[in-house]
């Protein structure tokens, strides 16, 4: 226990009262006095207000007045910046330390260069935590707004700093606040800015601040919104905000709740999207059985059976329709109805055997609605599309076509995975990613839904297409 | 269409912030010294770091207001929670709006100040018109003085995006894939060559305006804070490598002042086109890791490369640099009293204070294995690579089993682990 009480037994002990915890230009000037007449460091005794030695009276003798030729007192710049922030600290050694070192300093005057030694070690970690401290009450601090007499607005704030760090901190808020009237609150004192100048008031109370602010409900609301619960990291949000700051965040009381629901939140989130995960199938007939059971989206659970692309292995024209429709689906062929028929006499015409070509949709489920007797033809939306696009992707990769002609905006999508003007996008090749060629075109049926001189003029198109696919296609080949 | 009521204040919040949370930055630092002066009417000041006004239980720093102008989109992008083919709630706050609830918040020191991004409403220049309404609500009519990152729309008109710079500490584009094969396949509506064309105009508007405000005192800023951009990992095929490859070209030619990683991760609906699974969060660390080696350990490209493996991924287990250490086990033990400053940022476990710290001491002593730790987290990593006055590896660096005595516990990685 002696250790605690060195003015005990060394009575002729300097006893240095400060007058405030964090008054580094007093310290200062007592230090400079304390070396200039050589006073050992284990011979200083410091006091804070309200703390332990000051308990035990104000004996010892004092602080040597200066003397004439007083030697000059040394400290190098970075022992200034780092005793400035250390001073502010908590630990009721500080001034001690701070002494020590300084006087060290006379003897050795690049000491703070060596970062193995023992008191540099302990200044560097006390400046460190009171800017720590700064830093965290800037960024904690949560202003309430509240309403004076003849309805001036005033922003208060209830803080707990660990160290004595209010006033170090005030330039900050008057910097950003300049033309608001606030009030910062703790138990170690308080700053009030009335928009022009700053002044300090008594220690507080957690009582003496406002209980809420209506817009803390919008804070809230962001806080919890702009969390992601699929990167749970509760860890990284504990080491940069302890939870010794929580209870004056409002929106703090959120964590436990949202930490609780995160993996709920991610588990359905990944059970929405399951069943994208698995490999890629490897041969026609593996895919040709999964699709009669894929279930990805909601045309799969309709009264239907999945149609399966048809033609040579190793096409090089693969033709891509929509989906299959009422025929196709009976038949559990492509294209072998109305539309199907008009393709036909279509390819004969521009020169293509059809047995050479690889016939299939975009969309493996025919989807419709039911009325009456009939099934009603509905066009895929395009995320359905996106979803059967894997289905596409994998005969792609298997019959590796030299071209791919997409009949209709479906197909299109299906494809290049985003929705295009058939008008713009036809008569000219893109490229896809594995180097083979798009070509776009219109859906057969919907000439069939044309008349008079529009069908004359789109079967024309039509046409035109076909005849520069095959041109194509032979230049390929050739 | 809409048939559900008009959503109200605090409803359109919480959408357009949930929109917002797939961008991975929220920094406030590196721009102009600001500060509001008494009897003004301004409010805000910015003293270069920045300031993080909470943490979300993701661990990230929540130092901006960061919400979207609107999350409907004519853009259909695979990977986007907002895109056109989406299924989920749409809303669209007013300028105004936007710049109300950041004053209310930066009032109450919540926030730095705002990072406003948004969907493509109508067309790209009404979008980037109605962005920089809001930033020119908040510095002319408030004269706002806090920060204002804004996401910049490349297919915008470019006297625009100059606009927004003028208003902005930060502007940013994302080339959101490393690759254009990737963009191409879950970006269809975008344009690499686009994208790049307005990261090199941005560019060239950041350095211009730097040297003017250099020569005359009065000239208007241009993003002060420079300009920055995100890609997202895992969601196309490209390794580590490319992507390392790919980020320091960019910091090359756009003089960027980040590159932000942004794991792929679940969202609501997600796109069917998306079939590949999902990369664990750790990748993305160690892709910040190697992002780091580059622009303060003084690592080439190359040499991070050098690091991952021969499919030019990046080791989970273990650090970048812990990898390229173990790789090129030749260069080691370093001498910490003599060895150069850049052999020492290759010493694992050493980082930059460390290095600087261990310089400023060898003059006052030789240091021994003991000082080293004094000066460092933990000396227990970094043995086998350095040589002290009392401590030298005899054949730790030729032990085959070194990486696994390094390595962390398997059981600690899944806490990281998707």
């Amino acid at each position: 226990m002696t250790a605690a009480f060195p003015a005990m037994h060394a009575a002729e002990a300097c006893v240095v009262e400060m007058p405030e915890p964090d008054d580094f230009e007093f310290w200062r000037d007592q230090a400079r006095l304390l070396v200039q007449g050589g006073v050992r460091p284990d011979e200083v005794v410091w006091t804070e207000p309200g703390g332990f030695e000051s308990l035990f009276g104000h004996g010892g003798r004092p602080v040597p007045a200066p003397g004439a030729a007083a030697p000059v007192v040394r400290a190098s710049r970075p022992f200034v910046e780092l005793a400035r922030s250390a001073v502010c600290h908590s630990d009721p050694g500080r001034f001690d330390l701070l002494y020590r070192l300084l006087w060290r300093l006379q003897a050795n005057p690049r000491i703070m260069e060596d970062g193995a030694d023992g008191d540099v070690r302990r200044i560097d970690a006390l400046a460190r935590a009171v800017r720590r401290d700064i830093h965290k009450m800037r960024a904690f601090v949560r202003f309430r707004r509240v309403e004076g007499d003849g309805g001036a607005e005033r922003f208060v704030a209830w803080f707990e700093p660990e160290h004595h760090i209010l006033r170090a901190n005030g330039g900050f808020f008057v910097r950003r606040f300049a033309n608001m009237a606030w009030s910062i609150l703790t138990p170690k004192g308080s700053l009030h800015w009335d928009g022009e100048t700053l002044a300090e008031g008594p220690p507080a109370e957690r009582s003496d601040a406002p209980a809420g602010d209506p817009m803390e409900d919008f804070w809230r609301k962001y806080y919890a919104s702009i969390f992601n619960p699929a990167r749970l990291k509760v860890g990284a949000m504990l080491k940069e905000m302890p939870r010794k700051y929580w209870k004056n965040m409002p929106e703090a009381a959120l964590i436990p709740g949202l930490v609780a629901g995160a993996q709920g939140r991610e588990a359905a989130m990944v059970a929405a999207g399951k069943g994208y995960e698995e490999e890629r199938l490897k041969s026609l007939s593996a895919i040709e059985k999964a699709i009669h059971q894929c279930r990805r989206c909601p045309i799969g659970e309709l009264e239907n059976q999945a149609v399966m692309g048809e033609g040579p292995k190793h096409a090089a024209l693969m033709v891509v329709g929509e989906q299959p429709g009422d025929q196709e689906d009976l038949a559990g062929k492509p294209f072998v109805g109305p539309a199907g028929q008009l393709l036909d006499s279509y390819l004969v015409e521009a020169g293509i055997d059809r047995g050479q070509v690889y016939v299939t949709n975009a969309v493996k489920h025919f989807k419709y609605v039911q009325r009456g007797k009939r099934r009603l033809h509905q066009s895929p939306t395009a995320k359905e599309i996106d979803i059967c696009r894997w289905w596409l992707d994998g005969e792609r990769e298997l019959v590796q076509p030299k071209l791919v002609l997409a009949l209709g905006a479906s197909a299109a999508r299906g494809l290049l995975g985003k929705t295009v003007s058939i008008t713009r996008a036809r008569g000219e090749a893109h490229r896809l990613e594995d180097g083979s060629e798009l070509w776009i075109t219109a859906h057969p049926s919907y000439l069939l839904r044309l008349r008079d001189e529009a069908r004359v003029e789109q079967e024309r198109l039509f046409r035109a297409d076909l005849a520069a696919v095959a041109e194509r296609l032979a230049e390929l080949a050739g | 269409m809409e048939q559900m009521a008009q959503p109200s204040l605090l409803e359109k919040l919480e959408i357009l912030a949930d929109a917002a949370k797939y961008d991975a930055s929220c920094a406030s630092s590196g721009t102009a010294k600001r500060s509001s002066s008494a009897g003004g009417k301004g409010i805000g000041s910015t003293e270069g770091m920045g300031i993080c006004h909470a943490y979300a239980p993701d661990g990230r720093c929540i130092s901006l207001l960061k919400v979207l102008l609107t999350n409907h989109c004519v853009f259909d992008c695979h990977y986007c929670i907002n895109r056109k083919s989406s299924n989920v709630r749409r809303a669209r706050f007013t300028p105004q709006e936007v710049a109300d609830l950041t004053l209310s918040f930066y009032r109450r020191n919540y926030i730095e100040g705002l990072f406003l991004s948004s969907g493509i409403v109508k067309s790209p220049d009404h979008t980037m018109e109605q962005l920089i309404e809001v930033a020119r609500i908040l510095r002319e009519e408030h004269d706002f003085r806090g920060y204002i990152h804004l996401k910049t729309i490349p297919e915008a008109d470019a006297e625009l995006v100059h606009q927004a710079g003028l208003y902005a500490d930060r502007v940013s584009i994302n080339v959101e894939l490393p690759t254009v094969a990737g963009l191409t396949r879950l970006a269809p509506d975008k344009n690499a060559g686009r994208i790049e064309g307005a990261m090199g105009g941005l560019k060239t508007a950041i350095s211009e305006g730097a040297d003017a405000t250099k020569r005359f005192k009065h000239a208007p800023k241009f993003a002060p804070a420079g300009q920055s951009t995100q890609m997202i990992v895992g969601a196309d095929a490209a390794t580590d490598a490319d992507i390392v490859g790919k980020a320091s070209q960019l910091y090359g030619r756009f003089k960027l002042r980040r590159v932000y990683y942004s794991a792929f991760s679940p969202i609501p609906d997600a796109s069917a086109v998306l079939p590949l699974k999902r990369p664990p969060l750790i990748r993305e660390h160690r892709l910040y890791q190697s992002d780091w080696l580059m622009r303060f350990y003084g690592y080439a490209p190359g040499e991070v490369a050098d690091a991952a493996g021969a499919d030019g991924m990046l080791p989970l287990d273990i650090d970048p640099k812990l990898a390229w250490a173990l790789r090129f086990r030749e260069r080691f033990p370093v001498d910490v009293n003599r060895a150069p400053r850049e052999m020492l940022l290759r010493v694992p476990g050493l980082g930059v204070r460390a290095v600087d710290r261990i310089l400023a001491s060898r003059r006052h002593r030789t240091l021994r294995l003991e000082d080293v730790g004094r000066l460092t987290v933990s000396v227990a990593k970094m043995r086998p690579f350095i040589v002290t006055a009392d401590w030298r590896p005899v054949t730790l660096t030729d032990r085959a089993d070194l990486r696994a005595m390094l390595a962390p516990k398997a059981t600690q990685l899944e806490l990281f682990a998707a």
